[in-house]
């Protein structure tokens, strides 16, 4: 089976395909965090979530923060996984898995990757509720150097 | 000509993913500003630009056969 690394993906996100590839004879640890539909936000209900993405730019972005990842952190590898479309209550979102030859390190690894995806990744999430529905996103100012800059 | 793509709220308030300007050339400022007066309500005060797949400044110039997205406030995750 083809497997890419750092992919947006339509279909139910099968985590143990990310475990198994970041998983090697020098890792002594593997982190996999997933992010998880959740039903209740500030006391209103979401019924399901959508999921939008610009799928080249958000592969790419997921591609160059597993790149700071192995920067920061050598001996990392890493691999990420982002569903877009419709996705019901407890349905895994985001997939992020991290090996290295140590536990530290995978668990730093795997926060920094999830905090750098709320950053920079393209992908966009619309939560319907029973009385309306509305796009999430924070505001902010146009960056004076890049969004990705740190 | 210039490829602009339109995404999550965006493509809801175009009613559009894409479509293309005829231009040889403009800022990203200017391509907010057209957008702004284009169509109401688009807040391109809180949008980004990416060109070519890449976050773009305010000063960068945007050339004929460059593909833009406008980016409103990241949500994945």
């Amino acid at each position: 089976m083809e497997m890419k690394p750092f992919e947006i993906v339509e279909t139910p996100i099968d985590v143990q395909k990310y475990m198994d590839y970041v998983l090697h004879p020098s890792a002594g640890a593997v982190t996999v965090f997933t992010g998880n539909v959740r039903e209740w936000t500030h006391g209103v209900k979401t019924l399901y979530l959508s999921y939008e993405a610009y799928i080249p730019m958000a592969e790419k972005k997921m591609a160059e923060i597993g790149a700071e990842m192995e920067a920061k952190w050598p001996g990392v590898r890493v691999a990420i996984a982002h569903r877009i479309g419709e996705l019901q209550i407890s349905d895994i979102a985001v997939v992020i898995a991290v090996s290295s030859p140590h536990r530290k390190a995978a668990y730093d690894a795997n926060e920094y990757a999830i905090d750098r995806i709320k950053e920079v990744v393209p992908i966009w999430k619309k939560e319907i509720w029973e009385d309306g529905e509305e796009w999430i996103g924070a505001q902010k100012k146009y960056p004076e150097k890049g969004v990705e800059q740190k | 000509m210039i490829k602009v793509n339109y995404f999550a709220r965006l493509r809801e308030l175009t009613g559009k993913g894409e479509e293309s300007l005829e231009r040889e050339s403009m800022t990203v400022a200017e391509l907010l500003d057209w957008a702004e007066e284009t169509y109401p309500g688009f807040g391109a005060d809180n949008v980004q630009v990416a060109v070519n797949e890449e976050y773009a400044l305010k000063d960068d110039v945007i050339k004929s056969g460059d593909v833009c997205a406008f980016i409103p406030p990241v949500s994945g995750g």
